[in-house]
């Protein structure tokens, strides 16, 4: 039993009650004396030289202070990308030149060419709009493979090339691996894309920038999930502003599922703007500007081969990927296809060679980085599609094959360079089952051929990184930062706690998780902890939260913080109780001495922390206070299976998805509805994958879907009650509360299983369809049956 | 974008040729247009307020009129600047053809757009266009077959779109 709003219970989330009754306080809620509007020109052609930038007009028109242009960035640093990626033949990656404001040539619709900054939004929207830009068009690089033959039109001419960089993972694997499948008793192929995403959290960007000309101090509010990486890179790398002169807030943050982890130049430029104009500046995005200037996700071509003995054991596995970077490499886009994805590309399964090639390359679109799961969703959907599709051609039952392959002792080193700590993956297949009453799906299928619709069901296992990530291994692998994690916790003198953490919650609900951890370590009611987070000048150095890391990573510091404090709050107890240290004991908020009924209440111990009239002063100073930086000894492996129930209408191609079942092993859980919620929002997106979401440009580089009339985000009425558990759980072994991370699971685990659902149901129906590419429209399903006629009974 | 499309005029061709290449018809007959100046040999300017979906803007842009076979054949080539809203661009291939007093026209368009009209207007652009050109050749042939001396008074009967 949890102890009440301790670990494992599920108290409500108290973060809600400001968000739901709108008093959260987000950044555009913020508002500075005297500040003024930045409104960005954008580029609206994909490619293009700037031949002249008129403004002379519009910088007389009314209200309007300044007009910038590149040529006001001269000396100033571009926008760093923070991972290098080694190529196949041992050189680094190609890396260009990010600008601030496009310097010569834009490279893709929506890159910003120049920024007014008027006393009101009005003023300088119309400024803008007397802006002329002069662009000569450049024929626009949209397609990978083509963007690659010598002939291409290149989106940066100082490289000669639109590669970013050719990868190979294992090198050593690779003519093994090549041995492996020539030979195989079979081999399934399969070529897919994973569509180009847009994250499109609720909440659009904003900075707001403010100079303190007195202390010559910035600040910046924004939308990031990692204050102090936006202080680092764009102090250190962008601005040339020392850490102690410039503080980055991101105060209230309406969701970012990656999206805002990454440093964008419009925080630079309002960070600027605010000393050379010395004023406040303020720029909020609009969702139009969000689509075409936000990071996108995904993207990735693959061709993926597995090659199996006669009994369906897997053999050798072979991907080949062309991921899009986009125009310029967005902050951490080289890690996302190489190093997020390869490392993953063994899943559950014992597959002992693995080979993997990744070729990045630059387009004319927007850039790609992080988006839930990054790297991850790839790697599971190729795998957990091909491993269907060798099901089918070897006339397997796909659990049955998965469970052939099923990795069973711990930890286990995979070819791909991890090791899993722990995991149970009969476990969580055998859950999925149950729970989706498996059994008794030939009768439901059944059901619905008298109704002339076609019932799928579809399976996937994953397994995720997460708990991103120890320093020295993520440095050798070329990230370009430490990926620590920090925490303050600070006693006041009548024993409530101020909890500073690096983590960010964006939506996750760590106000609350995290104040069920301290509460519980030192038995107080969590409602006398607080939590607080972004804010570089009140929280320790720390790196933020993506990747699943904040309870893994951030909690890990904070629980060695908090073990700090109760080592120092003994020492204090066994003094005021005339004891040894050794004997005193920790429970429920008292501390007593061991076998005793002597003892001294929490708060007893907190006032003479600060109040040292009868205090141990020549062995302890006062005070209680403890800072701890925790860096992990390995990544966390979450995993799970996931079941997908569909029915298709053979007359429309219309996908109805019945039911979807998670069987989830996220560890030790801090509080369950938080993670049932997380695993909610992550299928959601998954879901948006599979089914509905698809960033479209056309052939001459326009983004042709960037508004909700055409990018189809899914909505409550397209999903069903998702069933969802957790209590497969193995702890992890080497942090401190055996936790793994639960953020993206739903996102990485779920597309292919939406899709293996529907091949079921094709297949079911007598349509020999082995492939369709998401998401899974009803044309693009009705097409594909109609390319695959009915096969003869 | 690509479109074509064919329109009977009730008059002959030569005055229809002679209207296509007439700034004042030109101006009257295109759907938004509030300002036209130029001539065919020079090309013409136009400035077009129009409403695209949900993208209103004001297009500023040349329109050149190339291989011409008086009376019966030429090329179009615009393009609009609309400031934030985007751009247009396009050609339009145009043959008439004598049917006794009247002519039929004949037309193909390939145009393209960019920026927010494509963000926004790629679904309902060709609804658009198709609307612009049958406004156009409405007022064409409301234009030629009014009475000599009423057309300047009925030059444009309705309000420009939008403002």
């Amino acid at each position: 039993m949890p102890k009440d709003g301790g670990i494992g219970d599920s108290p409500k989330r108290r973060e809600d009650v400001r968000f739901l009754t709108g008093t959260g306080r987000y950044s555009d809620d913020i508002n500075i004396y005297n500040q003024v509007y930045a409104y960005f020109v954008r580029s609206d052609v994909a490619h293009g030289r700037i031949a002249g930038i008129d403004a002379e007009a519009a910088a007389a028109m009314p209200g309007v202070l300044r007009i910038f242009t590149a040529r006001d960035f001269e000396g100033v640093g571009g926008i760093p990308c923070g991972w290098q990626i080694t190529s196949r033949d041992g050189s680094v990656m190609n890396e260009p030149k990010h600008p601030v404001l496009a310097d010569g040539k834009v490279r893709h619709v929506g890159d910003p060419i120049a920024v007014v900054v008027a006393e009101t939004l009005a003023q300088a929207r119309d400024a803008a709009e007397a802006v002329v830009i002069d662009i000569e068009d450049l024929p626009a690089i949209m397609d990978m493979r083509a963007a690659l033959t010598p002939d291409a039109p290149l989106v940066h001419e100082d490289m000669g090339t639109n590669l970013c960089y050719d990868w190979g993972f294992v090198e050593d694997n690779r003519q093994a691996v090549d041995d492996a499948i020539a030979h195989a008793h079979h081999v399934t192929t399969l070529e897919l894309r994973n569509n180009r995403l847009v994250a499109n959290p609720m909440e659009p960007r904003v900075a707001l920038a403010e100079w303190n000309a007195a202390a010559d101090e910035y600040t910046l509010y924004t939308t990031s999930q990692n204050p102090h990486v936006i202080r680092l890179l764009m102090g250190a790398f962008v601005l040339g502003i020392p850490e102690h002169k410039l503080r980055v807030v991101a105060p209230d943050v309406g969701g970012g599922f990656g999206s805002k982890i990454f440093h964008y130049a419009e925080e630079a430029f309002c960070t600027f703007a605010a000393k050379a104009l010395r004023r406040p500046v303020k720029w909020v995005s609009s969702r139009s500007e969000a689509f075409m200037s936000d990071a996108h996700g995904r993207d990735h071509v693959t061709k993926i081969e597995l090659a199996l003995d006669e009994n369906g054991k897997f053999l050798a596995l072979r991907t080949e990927t062309l991921a899009n970077m986009g125009a310029y490499l967005s902050t951490f886009a080289p890690s996302i296809p190489t190093w997020l994805h390869g490392t993953l590309m063994a899943g559950n399964y014992t597959t002992p060679l693995i080979y993997v090639n990744v070729k990045a390359v630059f387009t004319n679109t927007v850039p790609v980085d992080a988006y839930r799961g990054a790297g991850r969703p790839e790697a599971t959907y190729q795998l957990e599609r091909v491993v269907d599709k060798a099901a089918r051609e070897m006339g397997i039952d796909p659990v049955d094959l998965r469970r052939r392959n099923f990795i069973t002792e711990f930890p286990y080193a995979t070819p791909v360079a991890v090791e899993y700590d722990t995991g149970d993956y009969h476990a969580t297949m055998d859950k999925l089952l149950a729970l989706s009453d498996h059994a008794g799906f030939e009768a439901r299928a059944e059901e619905s051929r008298r109704r002339g619709m076609l019932r799928g069901f579809g399976i996937a296992h994953y397994i995720e990184a997460c708990g991103i990530a120890p320093s020295n291994l993520v440095g050798q692998l070329g990230a370009r930062a430490g990926l620590y994690e920090s925490a303050t916790v600070r006693v006041n003198a009548t024993g409530s706690i101020s909890v500073m953490t690096g983590s960010h919650s964006h939506g996750q609900g760590h106000e609350t998780t995290f104040a069920q951890v301290v509460g519980d370590m030192i038995g107080i009611d969590p409602a006398q902890v607080d939590i607080i987070h972004g804010d570089t000048a009140r929280t320790p150095m720390g790196m933020g939260t993506y990747g699943s890391r904040s309870i893994a990573v951030g909690g890990s510091a904070m629980v060695r913080a908090t073990e700090k404090i109760i080592a120092k709050a003994k020492k204090i107890a066994a003094h005021l109780m005339e004891a040894s240290e050794h004997d005193i004991e920790l429970k429920d908020g008292r501390f007593t001495i061991a076998g005793t009924d002597r003892s001294v209440a929490w708060g007893d111990v907190t006032l003479a922390a600060y109040v040292p009239h009868n205090y141990p002063l020549e062995e302890i100073e006062p005070g209680l206070e403890e800072t701890a930086f925790y860096d992990p000894a390995n990544f966390t492996y979450p995993s799970g299976a996931y079941g997908c129930e569909v029915e298709v209408d053979p007359q429309t191609g219309k996908v109805t998805v019945l039911s979807f079942t998670a069987a989830d092993d996220f560890g030790n859980v801090i509080n369950p509805m938080i993670v049932e919620g997380q695993v909610h929002g992550g299928l959601a997106q998954g879901f948006g994958q599979a089914m509905m979401e698809n960033c479209a440009y056309d052939a001459d580089g326009q983004l042709i879907s960037a508004s909700y009339m055409d990018y189809a985000m899914p909505r409550a009425a397209d999903l069903p009650m998702f069933t969802v558990d957790s209590t497969c759980a193995t702890p992890c072994t080497h942090n401190p509360l055996g936790v793994k991370g639960c953020g993206e699971a739903g996102a990485i685990g779920s597309p292919p299983a939406f899709v293996n659902a529907v091949i079921d149901a094709l297949q079911r129906g007598g349509h020999d369809v082995t492939h369709i590419d998401m998401p899974l429209t009803p044309d693009r399903v009705w097409e594909a049956m109609q390319e695959r006629g009915v096969r003869d009974a | 974008m690509e479109m074509t499309g064919a329109r009977r005029i009730d008059v002959p061709r030569q005055q229809v040729w002679n209207a296509l290449l007439d700034p004042e018809t030109l101006r009257a007959c295109i759907p938004g247009c509030t300002g036209l100046t130029g001539d065919a040999a020079e090309g013409f300017e136009a400035v077009v307020v129009q409403k695209v979906g949900p993208v209103k803007a004001t297009f500023r842009g040349q329109v050149t009129l190339t291989d011409a076979d008086a009376p019966q054949s030429l090329t179009l080539t615009g393009e609009g600047k609309g400031g934030v809203a985007g751009f247009a661009k396009g050609t339009a291939w145009v043959r008439l053809t004598s049917q006794g007093d009247a002519t039929d026209l004949e037309y193909e368009v390939e145009a393209k757009v960019g920026g927010k009209l494509a963000q926004l207007g790629s679904r309902v652009i060709d609804g658009f266009a198709r609307k612009m050109a049958d406004d156009f050749f409405a007022r064409l042939q409301d234009r030629l077959s009014a009475p000599a001396g009423a057309a300047a008074d009925r030059a444009d009967p309705r309000e420009p779109v939008g403002d």
